[in-house]
């Protein structure tokens, strides 16, 4: 290991670099006051979560963290936002921050989290430096975990189905509209 | 340290074959190509000392050009998000060239994960086209923006789906372990076990890199440039070359899964020198071929229209490459590993994919619900036009 300072080596100043992304990144979407930075500021959180993976020595979560949540599912959400009325104005805000009602969860929940994290007995494990888990987890997923990865899926499909039929009705709703007008 | 002068050694190596060789000569490449096909004469000015070199020199001229002009950005734009989109885009790009495997020793990193990092990484380059489209304020750009993103998602699934059917193949997704699988006999390479999924992948691939004839997001004679109307100098460029460098991207993917990647077949010389520096030079021949073939579509085919793209996509690949995916998963569990059997088999399953996905897409012909819909809307708006 470099050491670069007392008790600081390179891969823990690249680990509070990421932490720090995070973070930042996190606030930026929860503080922001344009919509369209708080989904570019859920980019870096996205990819310091997938950062993180890597420190814990799981590429292909991390990899798959980049591929489903920054590569597909942020792009949609931006997509979305794009599409929304009146984009070119650039004040499109999500001004839904109410600190009264807010305060008193998120106090608990840190409270929470600080107690867990105290009484919690962190181990130190050395994490190997190859750690091939990509087949591994594919066995799993297929073998013994197969019930829950497809209950997973199928809630997907529900989901899918159920946009399709909103966004489906809309337009059916539309042209009747329109005959029904015309027939008047 | 020694392993460190070594990474570096490759990283400059992989570095200098992509962007100092194959870039540039792609821009002159395509224009003297584009150039034969249309029946032009194409670049062959500029000239140092009367020698003109087929307009090798062309390149050159360019690269001078670019740099030196002027970076002309709109007032109104969006200061940090305008320049980090051109970043974005050619940093993708280059980035996954990584796990590229040109040769036995030529890898930068030898990833476990090696073709999910490629998808991973590229999928990223949506962001360039979408960020410079909404940064540069401006109704053409965030236009070029909305068609890049959505053809660029749609079709990322397809590209995704088509290698699922290789990678069950060869039971791995590490690039150099892909083209370890692949050695001896020419048959043992991907194409003979996936055609099907070649093609899909190589029409996903093409609209991946978003040139023509899935060109819409730039789609001159509609959006002006697309999302990349506002952008001039050396940050026009990075868009550029980061569209040439994709395209050697999926070239490269598409011959370590399907062409051998560096293994010259028949050839049991494995481990000698002189072997794997032809082993270097046959996977450039085949990435450069390939690359040639998607500039020959290029200058073929015209533009798609949006619901074109989309049908395309959505009705005809994406439902052939799930059949792939799943004819494949079949064959190479009830047959037995490595025989003839599973080659002859999975040959037929690939045929049964096309058989069915053209008849079903001749059935379909007869109702194109889009179609229908768009001219339906037509009559109505020109009846509200009369009334």
């Amino acid at each position: 290991m470099n050491q670069l300072l007392e008790g600081l080596t390179l891969s823990d100043l690249t680990f509070y670099l990421v932490a720090a992304l995070t973070i930042v990144s996190a606030a930026g979407v929860v503080f922001s006051k344009s919509i369209v930075y708080s989904a570019f500021a859920l980019l870096g959180t996205f990819g310091g979560v997938a950062g993180l993976y890597l420190f814990l020595a799981a590429d292909t979560i991390a990899i798959v963290q980049i591929m489903i949540y920054v590569g597909g599912i942020l792009v949609l959400l931006l997509f979305a936002v794009m599409m929304t009325h009146k984009i070119e104005s650039v004040d499109v805000t999500s001004r839904s921050m109410d600190l009264h009602k807010a305060l008193p969860p998120a106090v608990v929940l840190i409270a929470l989290i600080g107690v867990i994290a105290k009484k919690t007995e962190w181990k130190l494990l050395k994490a190997p430096d190859d750690n091939p888990i990509t087949a591994k987890l594919g066995d799993a997923f297929l073998g013994d975990y197969l019930l829950p990865f497809e209950v997973a899926s199928l809630v997907l499909v529900v989901a899918l189905v159920g946009a399709v039929v909103m966004a489906r009705r809309e337009v059916k709703g539309d042209f009747s509209r329109k005959a029904e007008k015309e027939s008047e | 340290m020694e392993l460190l002068l070594i990474s570096t050694l490759k990283v400059i190596l992989v570095f200098a074959i992509v962007l100092g060789a194959l870039s540039p000569l792609a821009g002159w490449a395509e224009r003297r190509q584009s150039a034969m096909i249309q029946d032009r004469v194409g670049p062959n000015r500029a000239s140092i000392g009367g020698f003109r070199a087929w307009g090798l020199f062309h390149p050159i001229a360019d690269v001078i050009k670019l740099m030196t002009k002027e970076d002309f950005v709109p007032a109104t734009r969006n200061r940090y998000l305008h320049t980090a989109a051109p970043m974005i885009a050619f940093w993708s790009a280059v980035v996954t060239f990584a796990v590229i495997p040109f040769g036995p020793w030529l890898q930068i990193a030898n990833l476990d994960i090696g073709v999910l990092f490629i998808f991973g990484i590229a999928s990223l380059g949506v962001y360039g086209a979408t960020i410079a489209g909404w940064a540069s304020n401006n109704k053409y750009s965030l236009l070029g923006a909305l068609r890049a993103s959505a053809m660029m998602l749609s079709y990322e699934v397809t590209l995704g789906l088509t290698v699922v059917g290789v990678l069950i193949c060869f039971s791995t997704v590490g690039a150099q372990e892909l083209v370890v699988a692949q050695a001896g006999p020419i048959w043992n390479w991907g194409i003979f076990k996936q055609p099907v999924a070649f093609v899909l992948f190589f029409v996903a691939a093409m609209a991946a890199t978003k040139r023509a004839p899935f060109d819409l997001p730039e789609g001159e004679s509609e959006i002006v440039a697309g999302y990349f109307l506002e952008y001039s100098g050396m940050k026009f460029v990075m868009f550029y070359m980061g569209e040439y460098i994709e395209m050697f991207l999926w070239s490269a993917l598409a011959t370590v899964l399907f062409f051998g990647g560096w293994q010259i077949p028949w050839v049991p010389f494995e481990g000698q020198t002189w072997y794997e520096f032809a082993g270097v030079a046959k996977f450039l021949a085949v990435l450069v071929a390939i690359a040639f073939l998607q500039m020959t579509v290029r200058w073929t085919l015209p533009r798609f229209r949006y619901d074109q793209v989309m049908d395309l996509g959505w009705k005809m690949l994406l439902p052939a490459s799930i059949g792939n995916v799943v004819v494949t998963a079949v064959v190479i569990i009830a047959t037995p590993a490595g025989g003839v059997l599973q080659r002859v088999a999975l040959l037929v399953g690939n045929a049964v994919v096309v058989l069915v996905a053209l008849a079903v897409a001749a059935a379909m012909k007869g109702e194109n619900k889009i179609g229908v819909t768009t001219e339906a809307l037509r009559t109505q708006r020109s009846e509200e036009a009369v009334h």
